[in-house]
C-alpha cells in the first residue's frame, strides 16, 4: 500500500482498520510536489501537500474553487502533511477535493511500471472509497483547465464544526460566453457513494440561463441526481436541503459574476 | 520487522535510534527520546495533543512514523517552551488560566507558535480557526484565544 501524507492511512492503521503487509512510502520521490502552469493547463503533483496548494497564487489566481475548498479540508497540522493526491486516492464521498476536481473536469495523470495513462475525473471515482487505480499505479498529477476571463467558479459546503467532514457540500464550474452558459458542472460532496456530478441539475441551468431555476425546479432535478446517505445524526432529506441551498446560492453567483464580466 | 536506524533533530540535538518502522513520532518522542511533554489523545488525528514542528511546520506526532523523520529537525513543547517566543506563549497561558489539567496544552502551544510565525496579528476568528483541530476538553477555548491574542498583541507593541 502507499503512503502519502498518511492522514487517512496512518488512523486506519492505528485503530486496526488496516493490516497491509508492506507501505511504500512516496513522499521522498522526487518532481511529485510542483505545481505549474503552462498552456492554460495547470499541474498539480499529487505529493503537493493540501496546504501548499492553499497557499499557492498559481491555484488562486488559475483554480479559485481549490483555494476556497482547501480552507474546509480538515486543520492546519492536518493540511500540512495530506496530499492533493492522497486525498483523490483516497477517494472519500464526503471529502472536498474529489468533487473539486470533477466540477474542474480535470484529469488525473497515472503511472505503472507498464507506463502512464490518462483517467478523465469522471472515470476515476468508483464508489465506496473506490477508484479506477489498477494494481501497481500510482497517480502522478492532476491537470486542470485555468479559469480564464469567462470562467466561473463556486464552492461552498455546510459542516457542524471548523475542519469537519461536510454534511453537504458543492464545487461547481462553468463559463459564461456570450450570453451563455457553458458546461456548468455541479459536483456534490457527501449525497452519494462517491462525488456526484448533477447532471439534470447542469443541463437545466444551462437552459434556462440569463434566467435563473426557481428552487422547487432546482430540487426536482436534484432528487433525480443525488442519492444523499443517511446516518445517525444526519437524514437524507437534510442533506438533500442543504445541496438544494448550495446549488440556488451557486446559481445566484454565476449569473452576478456574469452580468459584469 | 526489523528495526531501522534513525538519525534526526530533536529540538536542536543530534538523536540515534533504533525503531521499528510501525513506531509513530509521538510514540518515539515519548519513549525513546524520552519527551513526554508531548501527548497522545486519540490516536487518529483528531484531537491535536500530539502535535510537534517537523521542519518548521505543525503536524500531528500520532500520523507520521519516526522513520520518515530521518535527517528532519522537530521541535517539542520542551524546545519551544525553552525559546524566547515560546515561553512568552506559556506566560500568557498561565495569566489567562488557559489550562486547567494541561493536557491538550503542549499541542495548543504549538499549534499557537507556527500561526503567530505565519500571521503576526491575527483576527480571533483566525486563531480560533487556526486551533480548531486542537481538543480542549476543559477551558472552553475562550481563555486559550485570549491569551494567543494577548502575545500577538505584546509583540505587535513591542
Ligand atoms: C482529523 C482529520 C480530519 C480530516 N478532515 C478532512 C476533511 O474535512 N476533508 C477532507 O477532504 N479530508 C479530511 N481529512 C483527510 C485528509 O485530507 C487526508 O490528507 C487525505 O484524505 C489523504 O491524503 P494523504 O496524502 O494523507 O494520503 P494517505 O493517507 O497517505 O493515503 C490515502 C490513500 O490513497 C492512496 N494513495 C495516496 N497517494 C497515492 C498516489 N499518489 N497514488 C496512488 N495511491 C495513493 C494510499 O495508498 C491510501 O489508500 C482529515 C484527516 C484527519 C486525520
Ligand atoms: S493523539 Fe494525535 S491527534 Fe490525537
Ligand atoms: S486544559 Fe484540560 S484538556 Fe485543555
Amino acid at each position: 500500500m502507499i503512503l502519502a501524507g498518511g492522514q487517512s492511512v496512518i488512523p486506519a492503521l492505528n485503530m486496526r482498520l488496516n493490516e497491509p503487509a508492506v507501505l511504500v512510502d512516496i513522499n521522498k520521490v522526487p518532481g511529485l510536489g510542483v505545481i505549474e502552469e503552462k498552456g492554460g493547463v495547470l499541474r498539480i503533483g499529487a505529493l503537493c501537500r493540501h496546504e501548499q496548494v492553499r497557499k499557492s497564487v498559481d491555484v488562486s489566481a488559475h483554480a479559485p474553487l481549490l483555494t476556497k475548498a482547501l480552507a474546509h479540508v480538515a486543520h492546519p497540522a492536518i493540511r500540512n502533511r495530506g496530499t492533493f493526491g492522497g486525498s483523490l486516492c483516497n477517494a472519500d464521498a464526503a471529502a472536498e477535493l474529489p468533487a473539486c476536481v470533477l466540477a474542474l473536469g480535470a484529469t488525473l495523470n497515472v503511472e505503472s511500471a507498464e507506463g502512464s495513462r490518462a483517467i478523465a475525473a469522471e472515470d476515476f471515482f468508483f464508489g465506496f472509497f473506490e477508484t479506477a487505480l489498477e494494481e501497481g499505479e500510482v497517480l502522478a498529477s492532476i491537470d486542470l483547465p485555468v479559469l480564464g476571463a469567462t470562467g466561473r467558479h463556486f464552492f461552498d459546503e455546510a459542516a457542524r464544526r471548523r475542519g469537519d467532514y461536510a454534511l453537504a457540500g458543492l464545487a461547481a464550474a462553468a463559463r459564461v460566453e456570450g450570453g451563455r452558459m457553458i458546461a456548468p458542472r455541479f459536483a456534490f460532496i457527501s449525497c452519494g457513494d462517491r462525488p456526484l456530478l448533477a447532471g439534470a441539475l447542469g443541463e437545466l441551468v444551462a437552459t434556462r440561463y440569463p434566467d435563473a431555476p426557481a428552487e422547487d425546479e432546482i430540487a426536482e432535478a436534484l432528487a433525480r441526481d443525488l442519492e444523499p446517505p443517511e446516518d445517525a445524526v444526519t437524514s437524507s432529506a437534510a442533506r438533500m436541503r442543504i445541496a438544494t441551498v448550495l446549488a440556488a446560492r451557486a446559481i445566484r453567483e454565476f449569473q452576478q459574476n456574469g452580468g459584469r464580466a | 520487522m526489523s528495526r531501522r536506524a534513525i538519525t534526526l533533530r530533536v529540538n536542536g540535538e543530534e538523536v540515534t535510534a533504533l525503531v521499528e518502522p510501525r513506531l509513530n513520532l509521538a510514540d518515539f518522542l515519548r519513549q525513546e527520546a524520552e519527551l513526554t511533554g508531548t501527548h497522545v489523545g486519540c490516536e487518529h488525528g483528531v484531537c491535536g495533543a500530539c502535535t510537534v514542528k517537523v521542519d518548521g511546520r505543525a503536524v500531528r506526532g500520532c500520523l507520521m512514523l519516526a522513520v520518515q523523520c530521518e535527517g528532519a529537525e522537530i521541535e517539542t513543547v520542551e524546545g519551544l517552551a525553552a525559546s524566547a517566543q515560546g515561553s512568552e506563549l506559556c506566560e500568557a497561558f498561565v495569566e489567562q488560566n488557559a489550562l486547567q489539567c494541561g493536557f491538550c496544552t503542549p499541542g495548543m502551544l504549538i499549534t499557537a507558535a507556527e500561526l503567530l510565525d505565519d500571521n503576526p496579528a491575527p483576527t480571533r476568528e483566525e486563531v480560533r480557526d487556526h486551533l480548531s483541530g486542537n481538543y480542549c476538553r476543559c477551558t472552553g477555548y475562550q481563555a486559550i484565544v485570549d491569551a494567543v491574542m494577548d502575545v500577538a498583541a505584546k509583540r505587535e507593541m513591542s
